[in-house]
């Protein structure tokens, strides 16, 4: 491992919990650069900004540890690491966008989030710009070839979607380029959290995306308590993993439910919402709130667990352990043989992108942030994988965390520990990291806070991976099979649009 | 067990599953209030373009919910189009993220009279928790209803739309 000796050597510590930053000279940057380029196995997870620095979050799957990198911005400018990762074009893109500062020696810094609609520019920036007037039509890429048709999706698109737009380019029903552009359901959360207590800004954590609200919501919580040196009590703990848990359940069951549903299967489409309207009904009483936001707070859980919730949690959860054999038959067979082979994701491509959740496991990145890096109370989490890759194996391994799920919540229910769900949080200063895994991926959280107020912010969906990793495969597919490969990876866009 | 045979056992028995307590009472009672109101006015019809101006993705999942066998939102008359042309009401979710403006405007611009507004959820209501955001609006578009709640349970957003057909009735006739 070349590349994580030449980090080791290099960086300078820069104080951050529970993972110190490395911060590297303008000059050493390059040569990190390159050795990154030459270990393709080294992932990029995320990447964002502050006002001085550009920081870079990567793991080595050979190493428990997590490595964030950091390199300072001179006179405005710092250099691409677009030429080793690709997917960091569109980080810098963002970085472009909110903070201005521009990636030298990149892709060209298409816009991203700014699609020129707002009153300043630069916002994350210390001093925002005015903007600079009309906007630009985005210039979508037009391939060279004969016979070719460009289909606009979105950003207003199917019947109940979020907004995104994706420009599929076709020869016959062939796709052979697709092009995502994001960035529309953009609301200015990193601007929002700053100057706020993380007590306050977890309201926003909570809602960068809907369908991962607690596992943000965690990620947030536990930078924030890494930041000043605080845990989160046991019982806290024990808690927001009952809440993650279920939220998992959920979700897939959405997610199943959209499936079957692109892919003309009824039946178990019908029993899937079933059982995720059960399952939010139940949580409801347990937590009172049908998707759990703002349960999870920095120093623990915002109110314990209802009594009567209990009963209603364990009662939905076991119908659906009950009826997923039933399920399991539903969607072998013809569904099974509709999904085989559809929206293939190479094992290498998965491991490349770093492609998160079940989606990189059904492609064997065995990648679970619940055992890699972990964090309490999760400890010996079974994490299954798949070697195929297609839409039938995301279906399959969904079905099997759900399984998982459902065998293990009447456990951490029976045995949560005595004590308060939260405590007090100081005030004060420090920098810390937090992770989480979704339902549909590991979710980061990256916090500087100064005496006990957020000065600076970073929140990272699985979705920016996610979405990669769909443009990177459509090209090949049938037009008909778009929505369903799509789907079946699974991303939502608020969470990338911030 | 296949298909048939659950078709077969569903037909004969009971049904097996308890039917979801609070959207039950909550429909019932609606369902009543629909039938004077919706049958003059619409013919027991309302179709539905939802536009995303900027949401988590937290409304999309309760709308989507609604569509489901537990609220079955068809049986009332409502239902989700793909087309604005097709669409009576504009059920608009989010901030209204200024990036979403142009979108929003476009789709309302494309249906035809008469036509309504509902915002589901605080945010499309007032901005909800991201009011004051550089990145978000007023809105480019009047709303004739807003459903609060964040995200509004599909019960509240089914008992809002009926609530629309209602008062449209009364004032139109």
């Amino acid at each position: 491992m070349i590349a994580a000796e030449l980090i080791r050597r290099l960086g300078t510590f820069a104080p951050a919990q529970p993972w110190r930053r490395r911060v590297f000279a303008l000059d050493a940057w390059p040569t990190i650069v390159e050795a990154l380029a030459a270990t393709p196995a080294i992932e990029l997870l995320a990447m964002w900004a502050d006002t001085a620095q550009v920081h870079v979050l990567l793991h080595d799957p050979g190493l428990p540890e997590i490595m964030p990198l950091s390199v300072p911005v001179q006179e405005g400018r710092y250099p691409s690491l677009a030429g080793a990762r690709p997917l960091a074009a569109w980080f810098e893109r963002m970085i472009r966008d909110l903070w201005g500062h521009v990636a030298e020696e990149g892709p060209a810094l298409l816009p991203w989030l700014d699609h020129g609609h707002f009153p300043s520019s630069h916002n994350l920036a210390p001093r925002p710009t005015p903007a600079a007037g009309a906007p630009e039509p985005y210039e979508f890429h037009v391939p060279d070839a004969e016979g070719i048709t460009q289909f606009p999706f979105g950003p207003v698109r199917g019947l109940v979607e979020t907004a995104g737009q994706l420009r599929l380019t076709c020869q016959g029903d062939r796709v052979i380029q697709a092009e995502a552009l994001l960035g529309y359901t953009h609301k200015g959360i990193l601007n929002l959290v700053r100057g706020k207590s993380p007590r306050a800004a977890a309201r926003f954590a909570a809602r960068l995306a809907g369908e991962a609200t607690v596992a943000h919501s965690i990620a947030f919580a536990r930078a924030a308590e890494a930041a000043i040196g605080t845990e989160a009590p046991p019982r806290a703990a024990a808690l927001r993993a009952v809440m993650a848990e279920i939220e998992r359940i959920a979700i897939h069951c959405a997610d199943l439910r959209a499936i079957c549903a692109a892919a003309g299967a009824p039946v178990p489409e019908a029993r899937f919402a079933w059982h995720r309207e059960a399952i939010c009904q139940a949580t409801l009483a347990a937590f009172g709130h049908r998707l759990m936001m703002d349960q999870v707070i920095p120093g623990g859980v915002a109110a314990d667990i209802a009594p009567e919730g209990l009963a209603a949690v364990l009662g939905a959860v076991g119908a659906l352990r009950a009826e997923l054999p039933e399920l399991a038959g539903m969607c072998a067979g013809r569904l099974a043989a509709r999904l085989a082979g559809i929206g293939v994701v190479p094992a290498g491509l998965a491991a490349f992108v770093a492609l998160g959740g079940p989606a990189g496991r059904a492609s064997g990145r065995g990648f679970d942030a619940r055992r890699v890096p972990g964090y309490p109370p999760y400890a010996g989490v079974a994490v299954p994988t798949a070697p195929d890759g297609d839409a039938a194996a995301r279906l399959r391994l969904r079905l099997t965390e759900i399984e998982i799920a459902c065998a293990a919540l009447p456990a951490m229910l029976a045995g949560l520990p005595d004590g308060p769900a939260s405590v007090g949080q100081p005030l004060g200063s420090g920098e810390g990291f937090g992770v989480a895994e979704g339902a549909r991926g590991d979710c980061w959280c990256w916090l500087r806070l100064d005496n006990g107020l957020i000065s600076a912010a970073f929140l990272a969906d699985p979705g920016w991976r996610a979405w990669a990793t769909i443009e990177a495969i459509l090209p090949g597919a049938a037009l008909s099979d778009v929505a369903l490969i799509i789907r079946s990876i699974g991303t939502g866009n608020s969470g990338v649009d911030l | 067990m296949n298909i048939l045979h659950r078709l077969a056992r569903n037909l004969m028995a009971e049904p097996i599953e308890p039917p979801i307590p609070p959207p039950e009472e909550t429909i019932r009672a609606l369902a009543s209030r629909l039938d004077d109101a919706a049958q003059r006015r619409l013919g027991r019809s309302l179709a539905l373009r939802h536009v995303d101006a900027g949401s988590c993705g937290g409304c999309e999942l309760e709308l989507v919910a609604l569509r489901g066998i537990a609220y079955d939102l068809e049986r009332y008359g409502l239902r989700f189009v793909a087309s604005p042309r097709h669409a009576d009401v504009l059920l608009v979710t989010g901030p209204l993220s200024r990036n979403l403006h142009e979108a929003l405007v476009r789709t309302w611009q494309a249906m035809a009279d008469p036509k309504w507004v509902v915002a589901v959820g605080d945010c499309a209501t007032d901005g909800g928790v991201f009011k004051g955001s550089y990145a978000i609006g007023p809105s480019p578009v009047l709303l004739d209803l807003t459903i609060r709640g964040c995200p509004p349970s599909p019960a509240q957003v089914l008992d809002g739309l009926l609530a629309l057909v209602e008062a449209q009735a009364r004032t139109r006739w």
